[in-house]
């Protein structure tokens, strides 16, 4: 085998075990650019990986499969929502019993769902002319699901939302400093609320990708693990949108290589990777000018009570 | 001219004390109106409920001589009143422009026009010397600079009264003279500017009129023309007669503390004590007369080792205690008293005993070894309670039930024991009742009788006379004099208060 | 405005952890239903189950173990506000260390147990240093740094069985060999309980209880947990604190971890089959105790009954042991609900007296 078929491959491979990462990483960095960190990204995905597969198998349509793993993944946020933002109770706690609570709930549902081949994949398209390029062509645009395209759109509109419109810079304010932002008339409950329930929505969705186009078939807890590195990467991209479509591939392409290059290293440690950078990342901007510029927003975690200085 | 803004009869109440007692207030366009009296005298209450952030219990607010109601600082600004606060609001990590923004509707465009609010920006900045850069993130900025977009941030709005919460305190001298300047060109323009202050010679150099408050009423309003700076003091401090504690001659005893060219910084990283000097004697009380903000509180933290001093020297009994450890500096022998009862004074969940030993614990008889002796706190604890009258159900009780007068005789309680040498009681009777505040006082005269020295830090000029031996007056980190109490006339100090006298602030900036 | 919060009533608190739990049980009695199973019989089958017969009880003990030891650190950890959401990582090391001492020490067979234990607990307790010191030193947050230290721990186990300790014995399975038989720790005979590791556990109960309530150092913990303003203020060092304390949590599930291989599986296998999610149901076994170690005992034999009955409904009535996870994750949702329901009774009047502070 070439080395040009060898990159194609990875490259193709790393878009497409990134894209679920992806979809999870840019929720997840809404929810926490309004200052809601929200630990249970690995239930809604596992949820949303369930209700697509169950619903692609019995009608058949793997486009409304993912709707309803939306739907379900931010009907399974706001629970978080109401419990961290209405009722106040620890973010972290929560996050947590989400992260159970799906787990369980899918383990508990899918029983039954197992070893059944679903013959309604999201069908790859491989898009016309683009896929002639030479070199980047083939391994960009040769047999990809459009939801690769679509999470990769999503990433530069949701980093132009972030950084360029007016619900951006309140989203920011009500992140880093929401008495400020209050003060200035911004609504901090809602803000927060609908950052939640798009963190939800595009869990589930990212869930959903797994279940009928990654992979088309339900095992039980088949997200491994993807939940906490759309933590880790959160961190990684500095909560920014696009840093997190170039590290959602990045880890998408460790994750195959960890296969690839298993006469030479342990696909165990490079798997180990994405968590080990999340700790390096802190580490690196812990200190100086960085800390302020590429920290985490001030007032993650930090329940909102008005009225409180 | 016809007045712009009137406030008429405005009283308001908070639980146990009326902050504004029937005050009537008026600014015309055009003018600067300074607002002046001591901290507690009502200044940025009587502001708050014009910019909406209190309601007024009492009183009417009328606008170009129509009534309104300002029920939010949102509603403030729509009706063209903006407020510059002590503490910004401002978001660090969002840019300039992005702060002015944020909040304001932009009719149905969710993108908001940066250039042109760059543009704009730029506009309003050059015409009124506010320049800054829009694109620079909040926390890159000096604090004069952020002090810039706050009005930038209210100018953009197009208010037309702008109120500036004691706008100097936070500045440079160079800052000072630059906001007044973009002050002067504001109402130039037209805008009326209300400035909170308490310092004199701020009013003279820019005020048009002031009105000075004392403990929640109007005692004059007067065109700055007419007024000199000894007669502004008269009137912020009254002329009230000091009542004098019962409190026998001093007995002066050895030199205890001997500062000498102290100098640290504020959180801001500024100097905010600039070579200050003094010694302290056994058996004497040694009151620090000054306005908030002018040092005080850095002086405490940097002899209890909560600071770092950036240059001088600290003795006790000779022996240097220059930024040693909290825990070292407390086993030398020095109490302290601190000013944020609840946040520093107190573990409110843990018990009334545990309070009592949060700094004994680590010595016999609270502990034997590695452990604490439960009994000995038990019945420490008792002895306290009686002795200084904490009412609480039991020493087992969780401190937090306690009333402010009782959390305050608990922390004394605690700093008292073990005989210290040396007591920083920093605003020891803020906020107490009058029986709790004749108690602390009877506490710190015997510890004085006892042989101890106090060093007492508050702004009540009552108080520091009632209670010191000697004043030292403290002004932008120096003191301004040091005297003793018996020869100290109320105007005298209130002018030292003020840095009146001399420029001594911005001579010695450079230093 | 410091703290909101007065402390409830014990009763109170008992009273909301009983509804919470009541409400999952509820709620997981839906999907019984919805099985065909009756939630009443279900629920019988599993108390009977769990703790009806000798073996369930057993079964039931041996679970709570690592449930207790993991619990008392957190317990603990939660005290000084650590947020250590590692001891699932914590555990793992105290396995790996374990296993290392049991195959490849070539210790003399009698100091195999005791090795394993020492290095366990060390090994536990360096991989919780780690976050201690990086929030200690560079106020890096720890619930992020907890996490991803559990799933570096998890594939540092995966690296070990698949490469470098994988058995020669295993026929390609990915485990390490069998340890030797000084290696297992002993058991109470006809059960799975690894007594050894119980009785530290109950002693680390009883230990840490009279370290907190006792101890110069507790003094200093729960002065800093409340307070750290006024832990600088009278003069207590934060970083010291801190290390004591994560190296105790993450010490102690190292233990859990050393039972684990040492007393029910005597090799290194899939982490997944060593914990079975210990670390983070520990989560809700301090938290359903108040922080209290004591408590933690109950709660752990709590939290036992209900992995023990999750084997029971699985073999019975065929549900999933999933349900499981569910009902914890339920449980701890309500917990955490039911919290602001004792805030809110008690705001008003705790506002008033916050006016009273400050005004005297």
């Amino acid at each position: 085998m070439g080395w040009e078929t060898w990159l194609i491959g990875t490259i193709s491979r790393a878009l497409a075990y990134g894209t679920p990462l992806l979809l999870g990483t840019l929720g997840e960095i809404y929810a926490e650019r309004s200052g809601v960190l929200n630990l249970g990204v690995e239930g809604m995905m596992i949820m949303g990986a369930f209700t697509a597969f169950a619903t692609a198998y019995t009608t058949g349509d793997p486009w409304l499969g993912l709707l309803v793993a939306a739907a379900v993944g931010g009907g399974f946020s706001l629970i978080h929502a109401f419990v961290s933002i209405t009722l106040r109770a620890n973010q972290i706690v929560s996050g947590l019993a989400l992260t159970m609570l799906g787990l369980g709930l899918a383990g508990v549902l899918g029983r039954g769902w197992e070893g059944k081949p679903l013959e309604a994949a999201l069908p790859t398209i491989t898009v016309p002319y683009l896929s002639g390029i030479p070199g980047l062509g083939p391994s960009l645009f040769v047999e990809q699901n459009g939801l690769v395209y679509l999470a990769a759109g999503l990433a530069v509109v949701l980093w132009f939302v972030l950084y360029k419109t007016r619900i951006g810079i309140s989203i920011r304010a009500v992140g880093e400093d929401p008495a400020t932002a209050d003060a200035m008339g911004v609504n901090v409950f809602r803000t927060r609320y609908l950052c939640v329930l798009l963190g939800g929505l595009l869990a589930g969705l990212g869930g959903g990708y797994l279940s009928v186009a990654y992979r088309p078939a339900w095992t039980e807890g088949m997200t491994a693990g993807m939940g906490w590195i759309v933590i880790a990467l959160t961190i990684f991209a500095f909560w920014n949108p696009l840093l997190g479509l170039v590290g959602a591939y990045f880890f998408g392409a460790l994750y195959h290589l960890s296969y690839r290059l298993q006469p030479w290293t342990s696909p165990e440690l490079l798997k180990a990777m994405p968590y080990v950078f999340a700790i390096l990342v802190l580490v690196l901007v812990a200190r100086g000018t960085l800390k302020r510029r590429m920290s985490a927003p001030a007032a993650l975690c930090e329940p909102y009570v008005r009225g409180e200085e | 001219m016809a007045e712009r803004l009137e406030m008429r009869g405005i009283v308001k109440r908070f639980p146990g004390v009326v902050a504004n007692d029937g005050v009537d207030f008026s600014a015309k366009a055009g003018e600067i109106h300074a607002l002046l009296g001591e901290n507690g005298a009502g200044k940025t209450t009587l502001m708050r409920i014009l910019y909406g952030i209190y309601q007024p219990d009492e009183g009417e607010i009328y606008l170009d001589g129509r009534a309104i109601r300002v029920r939010s600082p949102a509603e403030a600004l729509s009706l063209g009143i903006g407020m510059v606060h002590q503490h910004f609001r401002l978001v660090p990590t969002l840019s300039v422009e992005e702060n002015v923004v944020l909040g304001l509707r932009g009719g149905l465009s969710p993108f908001p026009n940066l250039r042109r609010v760059r543009e704009k920006l730029r506009e309003i900045a050059r015409d009124y010397g506010l320049e800054v850069n829009p694109q620079a993130k909040l926390f890159e900025l000096s604090v004069g600079e952020q002090q810039r977009v706050e009005i930038l941030k209210a100018l953009y709005r197009q208010v037309r009264i702008l109120i500036m919460d004691e706008p100097t305190s936070v500045l440079t001298p160079q800052e000072v003279e630059r906001l007044f300047s973009t002050l002067r060109s504001l109402v130039e323009a037209g805008l009326t500017v209300i400035f909170i202050t308490h310092k004199l010679d701020e009013v003279l150099e820019v005020s048009d009129r002031v009105t000075v408050l004392r403990k929640g009423k109007v005692v004059a309003t007067l065109p700055t023309g007419e007024a000199d700076k000894a007669m502004l003091a008269r009137l912020m401090v009254g002329r009230e007669v000091v009542f004098r504690l019962d409190k026998g001659p001093t007995k002066r005893g050895e030199k205890l503390l001997e500062v000498r060219d102290l100098r640290a910084l504020n959180d801001r990283g500024l100097p905010a004590i600039r070579g200050l000097s003094f010694d302290l004697f056994g058996g004497e009380i040694l009151g620090v007369a000054g306005v908030a903000g002018n040092g005080q509180k850095e002086l405490v933290e940097v002899l209890t080792g909560l600071r770092r001093a950036t240059a001088g020297r600290v003795l006790f009994f000779g022996k240097d205690l220059t930024n040693r450890s909290p825990s070292e500096i407390a086993a030398a022998g020095v109490a302290h008293i601190p000013e944020e009862r609840l946040r520093r004074g107190l573990v409110p969940e843990m018990s009334v005993a545990e309070n009592l030993v949060l700094k004994g614990y680590r010595l016999p008889p609270f502990s034997r070894g590695l452990f604490l002796n439960q009994r000995a706190i038990i019945s420490h604890a008792k002895e306290a309670i009686s002795a200084y009258q904490i009412m609480t159900p039991s020493p087992n009780s969780p401190a937090k039930l306690l009333s402010g007068g009782n959390i305050q005789r608990l922390i004394l309680a605690r700093e008292l024991s073990g005989s210290p040498r040396l007591i920083i009681a920093a605003h020891p009777t803020y906020g107490l009742d009058v029986g709790a505040t004749e108690q602390i006082r009877g506490l710190l005269l015997k510890q004085r009788e006892l042989g101890a020295g106090v060093l007492l830090i508050s702004e009540d000029l009552e108080e520091i006379m009632g209670l010191s031996d000697r004043i030292l007056v403290l002004f932008a980190g120096q003191a301004m004099g040091l005297m003793e109490a018996e020869e100290a006339a109320r105007e005298e100090l209130g002018l030292l208060m003020a840095g009146a006298g001399s420029r001594t602030r911005k001579e010695s900036s450079e230093g | 405005m410091i703290e909101k919060r007065p402390t409830p009533s014990g009763g109170l608190v008992f009273l909301t952890s009983a509804l919470a739990i009541l409400a999952a049980l509820v709620v997981a009695g839906l999907f019984f239903w919805a099985y065909g199973a009756s939630p009443l019989h279900a629920y019988r089958l599993i108390l009977q189950g769990a703790l009806g017969s000798k073996l369930g009880l057993a079964e039931t003990v041996r679970r709570a173990i690592p449930l207790l030891l993991c619990g008392v650190g957190l317990a603990l950890a939660f005290r000084a506000l650590f947020w250590n959401i590692g001891a699932e990582g914590q555990l793992l090391l105290g396995a790996v260390a374990a296993t290392w001492v049991a195959l490849f020490s070539k210790l003399p067979e009698p100091l195999l147990i005791p090795m394993m234990l020492v290095l366990g607990f060390l090994a536990g307790a360096i991989w919780a240093l780690i976050p201690a010191l990086l929030k200690a030193r560079l106020g890096i947050n720890d619930v992020i740094t907890t996490l991803m230290m559990n799933y570096i721990a998890m594939y540092l186990v995966l690296y070990l069985i698949h490469g470098p300790w994988k058995g020669p014995q295993m026929r390609g399975f990915a485990y390490t060999d069998f340890f030797p038989k000084a290696a297992w720790l002993p058991l109470i005979p006809g059960t799975r309980i690894h007594w050894l590791t119980l009785i530290l556990g109950l002693l680390a109960a009883l230990g840490v209880y009279l370290l907190i309530a006792r101890t110069k150092q507790g003094f200093e913990i729960r002065v800093i947990g409340e307070n750290p303003e006024a832990a600088r203020f009278a003069g207590m060092s934060y970083t010291r604190t801190v290390l004591i304390v994560m190296a105790l949590s993450g010490g102690l599930a190292g233990l859990a971890g050393v039972g684990e291989v040492g007393g029910v599986h005597h090799l290194l296998r899939q982490p997944e089959q060593i914990s079975l999610g210990y670390g983070y149901t520990a989560i809700i076994v301090a938290w359903l105790a108040r922080r209290n170690p004591l408590a933690v005992i109950l709660t752990a034999l709590l939290l036992g009954v209900i992995m023990a009955g999750g084997d029971v409904i699985k073999a019975s009535l065929g549900l999933p042991f999933q349900l499981v996870n569910m009902f914890n994750g339920l449980i701890l949702a309500f917990l955490i609900s039911g919290e602001i329901l004792m805030r809110y009774r008690f705001s008003f009047k705790s506002r008033r007296r916050e006016w009273a502070g400050r005004l005297g």
